[in-house]
């Protein structure tokens, strides 16, 4: 009831994945798998907010391009170390959130009006890096190449997986905890009706807050991992529209309000990308035609995400089974 | 234990709640009656801090109450239910009442714990892991009233918790609510079935657009004639009158 068997599969799940390492000696493969849960961790900590809090974001972007920018400009402008810039970013990503959070949750804005708050937001960031002079503009921001663990630059890619790892993992539990928390609880029961919370003594407009702190955090460590494994940021990629689209589709292919979802979404999301990319080519716009119909065809037919393919396959199985077993 | 003074909302042009002053005392079981669209709803949005009243007083364990947030009212020890029943869809009964308990259980395992005692306290014992989404209009009822009672509350204002349940199902609801009474907890109840009202509660406010017409004992109440004619016109209350005076249905 408490959850420990979904602690069980959540240590199991990352025990396995970090094998990888291991047995996986292709690099480019390895990227493959860094690439997947770097994806989770931007679609878990969207999912922290609008799985388990029901506020859809479409500006995550805001909270991921601050962590990218955060870690990059403080390398550049004032040499401060990276793993003290990760902490950074998070914490400024976090900032922008409570920020955000708070012009919306304060004014009881929901639904769509939030989601366009965001948006809204996101686009301003993004305008105002391009014309900012320490974020090198729309030229972008280039993190000088030294590989050495202090300077959280791998030569080995392996390195870069330890990271995500390691980021994922904490991501995760924290997720875990929510789930069988006080603050999930009151979490869940304003996404799923918010008179109802406030009747109950729930304090609805300090729990969205927790969550959209939260959330922003875990963007903003995502964007820290972006700058640190691609080590070239500009206004597009940090607050660009793409990595908010990215970070909605995860968890809502995989299944909202779930542990494992936006893992699942990764997984199938960035596999589908990258079989389209190598059989159809770069033509423009077909990896996001494939996520349109893969998104329309699974809100039709698994409207909970991919995750629930299990539940509807045990149910299949317990059928099977002969009476008594 | 609650005390509301000349209390008024207006939404537009309509008087909704109009100058309203009651005294609940502790320990005991009132109503609160009146035909629809009376503003019995509203009056209890009211006082838990839903709507903010245009003027009037609240006074809750000797706590001026007004324009306090709905969330701190549940926290000092008054909750309402809801007469269109709001379950959290999507999670079991006993998650659903656990998220009242958590007003006074910070640890899940207290608060699921306490889950359990108050669905068995109120008979949905054996629907524990049921999704709340699936249970009965009856069980809804059930389900509103346990998550009210999780919050351990001093004073449960109960919207019509027996509106839409058949005579049997009610017959057994009732006792639930007489439990609650011994139990400690003040209530008011908005409600309908003068079933009901009669064989449960002590003493009765009557509101008929927007103002307390009557008060007292259920019985003294029913008789009274503004009562009959707010509830059943003039012209039906006069014809009832011919052949003395019953209690309206």
């Amino acid at each position: 009831m408490v959850n420990t068997r979904q602690l069980a599969a959540l240590l199991v799940i990352f025990g396995l994945i970090a094998t990888c390492p291991f047995w996986i000696v292709s690099p480019s493969a390895l990227n493959t798998v860094i690439a997947i849960l770097y994806i989770t961790l931007l679609g878990q900590a969207w999912n922290i907010l609008g799985g388990y809090g029901g506020q859809f974001s479409f500006g995550h972007a805001a909270f991921f391009g601050t962590g990218a920018y955060t870690v990059a400009v403080l390398q550049i402008q004032f040499g401060t170390n990276p793993w003290l810039g990760m902490i950074a970013g998070g914490l400024l990503a976090m900032g922008v959130a409570l920020f955000v959070g708070f012009a919306s949750f304060r004014y009881g804005l929901r639904g769509s009006y939030f989601a366009l708050v965001t948006l809204a937001f996101a686009e301003v960031l993004r305008i105002l890096s391009n014309s900012v002079g320490f974020t090198g503009g729309g030229v972008g921001i280039l993190i000088p190449l030294e590989r050495n663990l202090a300077n959280m630059q791998f030569a080995d890619n392996r390195g870069y997986f330890w990271l995500i790892w390691t980021l994922c993992l904490v991501c995760f539990l924290t997720v875990w905890w929510i789930g069988r928390s006080r603050f999930g609880a009151w979490l869940m029961a304003v996404r799923d009706n918010e008179d109802a919370a406030r009747a109950l003594g729930v304090d609805v407009f300090r729990t969205k807050m927790g969550a959209v702190a939260l959330s922003g955090f875990f963007s903003g460590l995502a964007g820290v991992f972006y700058a640190q494994f691609y080590l070239y940021l500009d206004p597009l990629i940090a607050y660009g529209a793409a990595i908010s689209i990215e970070s909605l589709l995860v968890p809502i292919i995989g299944g909202m309000g779930t542990l494992f979802g936006p893992l699942i979404g990764a997984a199938v999301i960035h596999t589908l990308s990258e079989v389209t990319r190598h059989n159809i080519g770069d033509v423009p716009g077909v990896a996001l035609a494939i996520y349109g119909v893969l998104l329309i065809v699974i809100v039709m037919f698994l409207p909970r995400g991919l995750i629930s393919i299990f539940s509807v396959a045990g149910r299949v199985l317990s059928r099977w089974r002969p009476a008594n077993a | 234990m609650l005390e509301i003074n000349g209390i008024s909302k207006s939404f537009g042009g309509l008087r909704a709640v109009d100058n309203v002053s009651m005294k609940i005392s502790e320990g005991s079981l009132v109503s609160l009656i009146g035909p629809n669209g009376a503003g019995k709803t509203t009056l209890f949005a009211l006082i838990t801090g839903f709507h903010k009243p245009d003027s009037g007083t609240v006074t809750f364990a000797g706590n001026d109450i007004l324009g306090v947030k709905p969330s701190e009212i549940a926290r000092a020890g008054m909750v309402r239910t809801f007469q269109i029943v709001q379950p959290f869809a999507g999670q079991t009964v006993r998650e659903n009442i656990a998220v009242g308990a958590h007003l006074r259980h910070a640890s899940r395992r207290d608060a699921l714990d306490r889950a359990r005692e108050v669905a068995e306290m109120v008979g949905l014992g054996d629907r524990l892991d049921q999704d709340a989404a699936d249970l009965t209009v009856a069980g809804r009822k059930r389900l509103e009233v346990a998550r009210a009672l999780a919050t351990d509350p001093k004073l449960v204002l109960f919207d019509e918790v027996l509106a839409g349940l058949n005579p049997s199902e009610i017959r057994d609801v009732i006792p639930v609510i007489r439990a609650v009474r011994d139990s400690g907890v003040t209530i008011l109840l908005i409600e309908h079935v003068m079933q009901a009202v009669m064989s449960l509660s002590e003493y009765t406010f009557v509101l008929n657009q927007g103002r307390l017409i009557a008060e007292g004992e259920p019985r003294a109440v029913a008789a009274d004639q503004a009562v009959i004619e707010a509830y059943l016109g003039p012209g039906m209350a006069a014809r009832l009158k011919g052949q003395s005076a019953q209690v309206p249905a």
